[in-house]
């Protein structure tokens, strides 16, 4: 980690020597070797690498959704192997948000109830939870859209779901794997100012997982992942480097 | 979430129906047929309950009320003299071939009964006068026999007559009776012209009919009969139920029917089990990612029971009355036979329950296997 951090700002996620292998004997694929890494709250942090190199098992494991072999990885100060499943269930509830390429909003519901789930789950009742919900779709600019099943969406319009519904439980983790991939430039690009406009707060730490270099710019710090490792940290004054 | 999971199976309304159909289908094939069966068998034990008396007493070889072994007629006198009875009389019930005026035969199950008392008299008479029983030559026919002779063409009336062993029978009333297995017209006459129009033979009393004196249980009284020897005495359910048994027990009845039950389940799981294993194997990216966003095993577990118990209710109750419509089709037809007692939709809803409980198990495990992380791929 030779990239300057804002060291000021408390540590969101911190990873040291984390190993995580798929498989065993001759299937045996090592998909994080030692990684250190860390991320500090007020930041909009990027993963970027070739495919293959670890980024989403690295995303996985900080997020708590994987289990890992060895090394350690906190989130807040807890550590991961400390907390049982349901704990860790339950935290990833309160603390983390996710957006997904896929966007994974469930068909059957209506944009409203898919932003609701994460209040829901908090044990917030239903009224209250899609009052907070409507506010939120109604900020990302769907106020129109509320009763709407995600099929009947643009691309852009439901990954504008996925971001209301990733962050109306106020997370201070915000998990992004690949946001914009299944967009096109214009729409990725939209997604980007909106998760930098309402997602990023001092005290949230946002990390993405991409591939696009068209939205490096907005990247406070970029992780450049190689071959299950953290090849380099750039800070924001030299991510013009990554531009090919 | 609860709300938020039906309207994840309700959303998905293709296999919503394929699943309510499944358990629909399983539920109506278990009910009808166990009914049908229970109907079936419950024909077994017409006799008794066309003849209401509480107490029937009949040789002690004697299993089930379609099996007579003949007893001499003392054992009336013999009855009658045990304390605690009010009144013994004898019955006759066989079955003999009558010949029709155009020469050709029919069975039916002649009951004789006794001539003072009209004891196990039919309870429901269309035409005519039980009483007249004691006019020479009379019998009372039942509406089978109407319906039977009319199928070879000829109309029995009051007035009509046809032939018993070659002795004349003359109709002098039409009376309604439970269907009985054997399939075979009643006709009533009194206990000694049974014994004319019958074969001639040393023993010819079929059962002695009992009335218990008010004083006395009937378990005691059919204690005391039983202990004379020789003799075997049942309680008018008893009598039922024994018959019910003997046919369960001894007749591929049950093997027929439990087949068709067994074919119900087992499609009912096919159906049922793999549509509903599918609906969760395609939901398990959203389960995954509800897992990711913090929901609990538990919540996840009650989702899914919820949609499992869902369909499984509305499967059952289409089935099952469906089932309830058939038999109240054939009721009034008279056949097949069909007897619907609450144990059926116990019986049928206890499968069907365990059928959802089965599937949602496993689609459980499956959820419970996945790891979360699967949101990302
Ligand atoms: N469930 C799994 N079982 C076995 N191997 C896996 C599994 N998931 C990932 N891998 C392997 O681990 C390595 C890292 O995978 P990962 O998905 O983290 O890469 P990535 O950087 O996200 O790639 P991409 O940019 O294509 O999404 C790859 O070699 C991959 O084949
Ligand atoms: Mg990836």
């Amino acid at each position: 980690m030779s990239a300057p951090t804002e060291s000021h700002q408390p540590l969101a996620v911190h990873t040291a020597a984390l190993v995580k292998n798929y498989g065993r004997g001759d299937n045996l694929v090592q998909a994080l070797k030692s990684v250190d890494f860390e991320a500090r709250c007020g930041e909009l942090l990027m993963i970027v690498g070739p495919s293959g190199c670890g980024k989403t098992t690295l995303l996985s494991v900080i997020c708590g959704t994987l289990g890992y072999d060895s090394g350690s990885a906190a989130i807040f100060g807890r550590d991961l192997a400390s907390m049982s499943s349901a704990q860790l269930t339950a935290f990833r509830g309160r603390n983390v948000g996710f957006i997904f390429q896929q966007f994974n909003l469930i068909p059957s519901w209506t944009a409203l109830e898919n932003v609701s789930v994460p209040l829901l789950l908090n044990g917030v009742g239903r009224a209250k939870a899609e009052k907070a919900s409507a506010a939120l779709l109604a900020e990302v600019g769907l106020q129109d859209k509320l009763k709407v099943r995600p099929g009947q969406l643009s691309g852009g319009q439901q990954q504008r779901v996925a971001i209301a519904r990733a962050i109306v439980h106020e997370p201070r983790l915000l998990i992004c794997d690949e946001p914009t991939a299944a967009l096109d430039a214009a729409s990725g690009r939209k997604v980007l100012e909106l998760l930098k406009q309402r997602a990023c707060r001092p005290d949230r730490c946002v990390i993405i997982v991409t591939h696009d270099s068209r939205i490096f710019s907005f990247a406070d710090r970029i992780a450049e992942m190689e071959d299950g490792q953290i090849k380099a940290v750039h800070g924001t004054g030299d991510t013009q480097k990554l531009y090919v | 979430m609860l709300r938020l999971a039906l309207k994840m199976l309700y959303g998905d309304r293709a296999k919503y129906m394929m699943l309510v159909c499944g358990l629909s289908f399983c539920a109506l094939l278990m009910s009808q047929q166990i009914s049908v069966f229970c109907g079936l068998l419950l024909w077994t034990n017409a006799t008794v309950r066309n003849i209401r008396v509480p107490v029937w007493v009949a040789d002690a070889k004697v299993e089930q009320v379609n099996e007579v072994v003949p007893m001499r007629e003392i054992e009336v006198q013999r009855v009658r003299s045990v304390s605690g009875v009010e009144w013994a009389v004898p019955l006759y019930w066989s079955l003999l071939q009558t010949r029709l005026p155009d020469g050709t035969f029919q069975a039916v199950q002649l009951t004789g009964i006794d001539s003072a008392t009209l004891v196990g008299r039919p309870t429901k008479m269309r035409a005519g006068n039980v009483e007249d029983l004691r006019l020479p030559n009379a019998v009372i026919v039942d509406q089978v026999a109407i319906a039977k002779f009319a199928k070879r063409g000829i109309a029995l009336k009051l007035g009509s007559t046809f032939e018993i062993n070659d002795k004349e029978a003359r109709v002098v009333g039409i009376c309604e009776t439970e269907r009985s297995f054997l399939g075979q017209p009643y006709v009533f006459t009194t206990y000694s012209r049974a014994l004319e129009y019958s074969p001639p033979q040393r023993k010819l009393l079929s059962f002695v009919l009992v009335q218990p004196k008010p004083s006395v249980s009937i378990p005691e009284l059919l204690a005391r009969i039983s202990a004379m020897g020789g003799l075997r005495a049942f309680s008018s359910d008893q009598l039922k139920w024994d018959t019910f048994m003997w046919y369960v027990k001894n007749t591929g009845i049950p093997i027929s029917f439990g087949t068709v039950v067994i074919l119900g389940i087992v499609v009912g799981i096919a159906i049922a089990g793999q549509t509903f294993y599918l609906f969760v194997h395609e939901n398990l990216r959203f389960m995954a990612a509800l897992k990711a966003m913090g929901a609990g095993f538990g919540t996840l577990a009650q989702m899914v029971f919820l949609q499992a118990f869902t369909v499984g209710f509305t499967g059952y109750g289409i089935g099952v009355g469906i089932a309830a419509l058939f038999g109240n089709a054939v009721l009034k037809k008279g056949e097949p036979p069909f007897y619907m007692p609450w144990q059926v939709l116990v019986f049928t809803g206890v499968i069907i329950l365990l059928i959802c409980c089965l599937s949602a198990f496993v689609g459980l495990l499956k959820i419970a296997r996945t790891e979360a992380a699967m949101v990302f791929k």
